[in-house]
């Protein structure tokens, strides 16, 4: 089987800079893998070229292994790390828009949710707290039946309690084959529930290794070896 | 409630180490089916694979077993039990004698202090 994700040599630049730089990784199916590194290391652009919203300047990334176009959109759910929902509509509404929009999306699943954590669907989305209106996101990505999740800052903006159910979330929502890529500086929190790290540092892979690898070698947690690689 | 886990240890040795406490004080008996890999992954909010290997590791000291189709069980054989006992007994009082060095006292002053100790809450 193909990877989910691969990058070969994969290569970004912004005008003269190098925000991505002969980038190679291959995420396999079923794991939850953290994509970490400081500010500017090159995380969301990564992202952007996996959903196309961003082309290569050189190298190639693969979905499934297609570049990311209209076919690989069906089998990604993306979380982008800022609001880009319609403020005017309410929250049935929205969730009324994804289930016609994609075919893998559950509605059932997506109430459920809703209802666990108290929000009301009749509520304008311009009502909402940004920690509320960063769950319904959560809610809309995760009630997808996708191959790969991709989550860019998914826990950043929300409380302990929240982040515990949204981290909750993604292990009951994600089935067995499907790949969760989730990007954040909150490593503490989430460490736990993933398989396999990545650390990105000025565009360019310094580590690709499973949590338990990392604290056999370096009898440390993900935390404190980013805390030591990444110091300022 | 998320099982404590510590930052420097390997998250599936101390998966394991949960799940022989769990047998060992009860929660499970000999025999027991033990809960799915998912449902345990979920209770202590770890990753599914972490949890996975931690019970095929178990699986390979025999303390688990199973059953193709109906899941596994904690293993029914007394012996293997009272010997897993033993050797956790053991290490936590290795590791309290450690301690003890760490704080100055030798082996017979420890020794000593665990008997007064004893007879006092005795009294």
């Amino acid at each position: 089987m193909k990877p989910i994700l691969e990058c070969r040599g994969l290569t970004k630049k912004y005008g003269s800079t190098f925000a991505l730089y002969n980038l190679n990784i291959a995420l396999e199916r079923g794991q939850i893998i953290g994509l970490l590194g400081p500010n500017g290391s090159g995380k969301t652009t990564l992202i952007k070229l996996a959903n196309g919203l961003l082309r290569p300047s050189g190298g190639q990334i693969l979905i499934n292994g297609s570049e990311p176009g209209v076919e690989t959109k069906k089998i990604v759910s993306y979380l982008p790390d800022r609001n880009y929902l319609g403020k005017h509509m309410r929250v049935d509404e929205i969730m009324a828009y994804y289930n016609t929009f994609y075919d893998n999306f559950s509605l059932e699943r997506a109430s459920g949710m809703l209802d666990a954590l108290s929000i009301d669907p009749r509520a304008r989305l311009s009502s909402l707290s940004k920690g509320t209106l960063e769950k319904v996101q959560l809610i809309l990505v995760m009630s997808r039946e996708a191959d790969l999740y991709i989550l860019d800052e998914p826990i950043g903006g929300v409380d302990p309690a929240a982040r515990d159910y949204i981290l909750h979330t993604i292990l009951t929502n994600y089935n067995e084959n499907a790949t969760v890529l989730i990007s954040t500086h909150l490593i503490s929190d989430i460490e736990n529930v993933l398989d396999h790290v990545i650390f990105l540092k000025s565009g360019q892979l310094v580590l690709n290794a499973s949590v338990d690898e990392i604290r056999t070698q370096h009898r440390k947690s993900v935390d404190a070896l980013f805390r030591e690689v990444f110091k300022c | 409630m998320p099982w404590e886990l510590d930052n420097d240890r390997p998250i599936y040795l101390q998966l394991m180490e949960r799940i022989q406490h769990d047998i060992i004080s009860g929660v499970y008996k000999p025999g027991d089916k033990i809960p799915s890999v998912r449902d345990l992954a979920l209770d202590a909010a770890v990753n599914p694979n972490t949890m996975q290997k931690a019970l095929s590791e178990l699986e390979r000291n025999g303390l688990v077993y199973s059953q193709r189709t109906s899941g596994r069980f904690i293993t029914d054989d007394e012996e293997l039990l009272k010997n897993m006992k033993m050797q956790l007994a053991t290490e936590h009082i290795r590791q309290f004698f450690e301690q003890m060095h760490q704080l100055g006292f030798s082996d017979d002053e420890t020794l000593q202090m665990i008997q007064e100790t004893l007879r006092r809450e005795k009294q």
